[in-house]
């Protein structure tokens, strides 16, 4: 059978297009962004305040959890909302409030921030308890598609994407399958 | 290209480019009718279309607002998105996967074979199999089905091998590659199928039937057809006698426009064909137009649907070739032994990774969702077409709150499981599990109905004007030139998909129209 190539191909930067949800404004997100407290990426935005940004990049990881996915995905689906709520002050509130909601109630349960709290066990039940609210459906709903409609992220997961450009799968592996007792 | 003169009644004109209203408009246009065909969405060429799930659903996709009520899943986790179903020329038929294939005599008479079940309307349709077995046939040759007329049958994909080991070592005996309207070879100046794996989001290649590519262009050639795309249909007009006189739409500034007409065709769809009639209210017709029994919006249907998606320990690929690549049809027998009325056929299907995310388990999240999607390449999946009952209550109404932007009430969809339903789906779930472990699965899911692209029955047929909307040949029981032409009509669902149907019907009522026209009745 003809499997995927899941590697990571080798880019100096990638530019990760907005989902169809997302604003149009392309967010350039670079290999080496990772998750961490004070991150440098999240430090000069727009709208959102860097230690929000943050929050949300990590509630998307624990979300969305794919470890052989960098953290660079889940920063590149989070990244959009910059714009968005430079220009909508509801979604602004809603982010801010969410965040801020999510380090409260880490601090409540584990005595520190939510990206503070080291197991990923303790933040999902910090997620847990505002599964119900406004905040968390707006990132979950965002993410199915700020997340998985990444091009990047297709080939991890073993999806080809487009193929008409390469002649469809006629000759390449659409009937491939080996293992299977005769029908 | 023709073009037609919005004062000249001596139109057909035709509300809706799909398979019933592409069709009508083709069938008219060849038998010397003239025919302007009112189309809400844009005309969007094979060039146009994108191998990819979001963007060619932006591009297609009927996403004006719609709301919804009722206990079915979709009300909650898709509340203003009930159908997923095309608004563009060509309508569905550029979206549906291809499956053609015939009711059973039974499905014809639902009535009869199944009795009275409570909560559901039942009846039989006022034609039988044998009286539509010759438009099935023409609809076949038409559309190039495979498996008919000496159309050789696709090959099967991974997805389908998957299925059809699954359904030997279950015992089924009717399974193949199914009745498509695909070419598997060169067929009516089309390409045949390269097996891209993007049925739904318009077919690359054109090897999939699309009134699209086929019959409007052909209409096009007659010179007596004309596609108005990006007009909106907001009410039918009639005269004090009781006839259709025009059809007023929004263009695609938004003016509004009277296009008069000879006859009248309604082929939206079963959320927006209900909803229209609904719209066209007047002093005469007071619950809307065609609506004299009641029925117009009423016996919703939607197929009983689900999937089934299994995890394997070794790779599927099963996005890769033909969407809906095959089918077993053991199941779609009427046998009450198994706990319901009808049957159902189960039938391969595939989601890409953007869509797999947002309708394996709406609102799912954590290691237990995302250990599915990182199985993603080893996944095998089918879909249940079901036949689901006819219920008064669940229905297409006028939302009293939310106007659209020409300031009409949008269509609200209200749909309840019947328990027939339930136990259908649960039957085919079990199936569908007990199939895919047979050859290895390590994880089954239990996938929830998606959005409804199978959207029937709304102005059913009868053969009394008091129990349904319109008779025999799609014509309103009330109204002298107004037609049905979609799946709205059908008066039961049956277990298979309804684009066959739906065009041998159209190429039915075309020959009944055009001997009006000739006898001067309309």
């Amino acid at each position: 059978m003809r499997e995927v190539d899941k590697r990571t191909t080798v880019r100096r930067r990638v530019f990760l297009r907005g989902a169809a949800t997302a604003p149009a404004a392309a967010a350039a997100v670079a290999a080496g962004m990772t998750i961490a407290p004070n991150a440098a990426w999240a430090a000069d935005l727009k709208a959102v305040k860097p230690n929000t940004m943050t929050v949300l990049a990590r509630a998307a990881r624990d979300i969305y959890p794919h470890d052989q996915l960098a953290d660079r995905y889940y920063i590149a689906a989070v990244l959009p909302y910059d714009d968005q709520a430079a220009k909508d002050a509801a979604l602004k509130s809603l982010l801010e409030e969410g965040a801020a909601q999510l380090d409260a109630e880490a601090k409540k349960r584990f005595g520190r921030d939510y990206i503070r709290v080291g197991s990923e066990e303790q933040r999902v039940q910090v997620l847990q308890a505002v599964e119900k609210s406004a905040f968390f459906q707006k990132l979950r709903g965002d993410l199915v598609v700020s997340l998985y409609n990444q091009k990047e992220v297709w080939p991890k997961l073993g999806y080809e994407g487009s193929s008409y450009e390469h002649g469809g799968y006629i000759r390449r592996g659409f009937d491939d399958i080996d293992w299977l007792p005769e029908a | 290209m023709t073009t037609f003169d919005l004062n000249d009644d001596s139109v057909v004109v035709i509300i809706g480019s799909g398979a019933g209203g592409g069709t009508l408009g083709n069938e008219l246009a060849q038998r010397g009718a003239k025919v302007v065909v009112l189309e809400a969405g844009g005309r969007h060429e094979i060039a146009d279309f994108v191998n990819d799930e979001w963007a060619s659903f932006t591009q297609l996709a009927w996403s004006d607002t719609r709301t919804t009520g009722g206990s079915w899943r979709v009300a909650k986790d898709f509340p203003n998105l009930p159908a997923w179903i095309v608004k563009a020329v060509g309508g569905s038929t550029t979206h549906w996967a291809g499956a053609s294939l015939r009711f059973a005599e039974h499905e014809f008479r639902t009535r009869t074979h199944y009795g009275a079940i409570e909560g559901a309307n039942l009846a039989d349709w006022p034609i039988t199999l044998a009286e539509l077995e010759p438009y099935y046939a023409r609809a076949e040759d038409k559309m190039g089905v495979t498996g008919t007329n000496g159309i050789p049958r696709l090959p099967g994909n991974n997805n389908y091998k998957v299925l059809a080991a699954g359904a030997k070592k279950l015992g089924y005996k009717e399974f193949h590659t199914g009745n498509m309207a695909i070419n598997s070879e060169p067929r009516a100046d089309r390409a045949s199928c390269h097996q891209l794996g993007f049925c739904f989001q318009g077919c690359k290649m054109g090897a999939k039937w699309s009134t699209l590519y086929t019959e409007i262009p052909a209409g096009e050639e007659t010179g007596r057809l004309e596609v108005r795309p990006n007009s909106m249909a907001i009410r039918i007009e009639h005269d004090a006698a009781g006839r259709a006189t025009g059809v007023v739409y929004a263009d695609a500034e938004g003016r509004q426009q009277r296009q008069r007409a000879r006859v009248v065709s309604v082929a939206g769809n079963s959320i927006e064909s209900p909803r229209l009639l609904l719209n066209s209210a007047s002093a005469k017709f007071p619950d809307g137009m065609a609506n004299s029994s009641g029925q117009v919006g009423r016996n919703y249907m939607r197929h009983t649907t689900g999937s089934v998606y299994a995890v394997f320990d070794r790779p599927v690929h099963m996005y890769r070739g033909t969407t809906m690549a095959g089918i077993i049809r053991d199941e779609s027998r009427h046998d009450p032994k198994r706990g319901f009325a009808g049957g159902y056929e189960l039938e391969t299907l595939s989601l890409g990774v953007p869509f797999m995310a947002a309708f394996l388990e709406p609102g799912a999240w954590g290691r237990g969702f995302t250990s599915a999607m990182d199985a993603y390449d080893r996944m095998a999946g089918l879909w249940i077409v079901g036949e689901d009952l006819p219920q008064e209550r669940n229905r297409i109404t006028l939302d009293s709150k939310v106007k659209d932007r020409n300031g009409m009430p949008v269509a609200s969809v209200h749909f309840d499981d019947h328990r027939n339903d339930l136990a259908m789906r649960d039957h085919a779930y079990q199936q569908g599990r007990a199939l895919y472990e047979a050859v290895g699965a390590t994880r089954t899911f239990e996938t929830t109905p998606y959005p409804s692209t199978h959207n029937l029955g709304t102005n059913r047929m009868s053969a009394n004007a008091r129990d349904g909307v319109v008779d025999k040949w799609g014509k309103a029981h009330d109204l002298p030139n107004l037609y049905v032409s979609d799946g709205s009509q059908f008066t039961s669902g049956a277990a298979c998909n309804p684009t066959l149907t739906i065009v041998a019907l159209a190429i039915r009522q075309a020959e009944h129209i055009a001997g009006r026209m000739a006898r001067g009745e309309v």
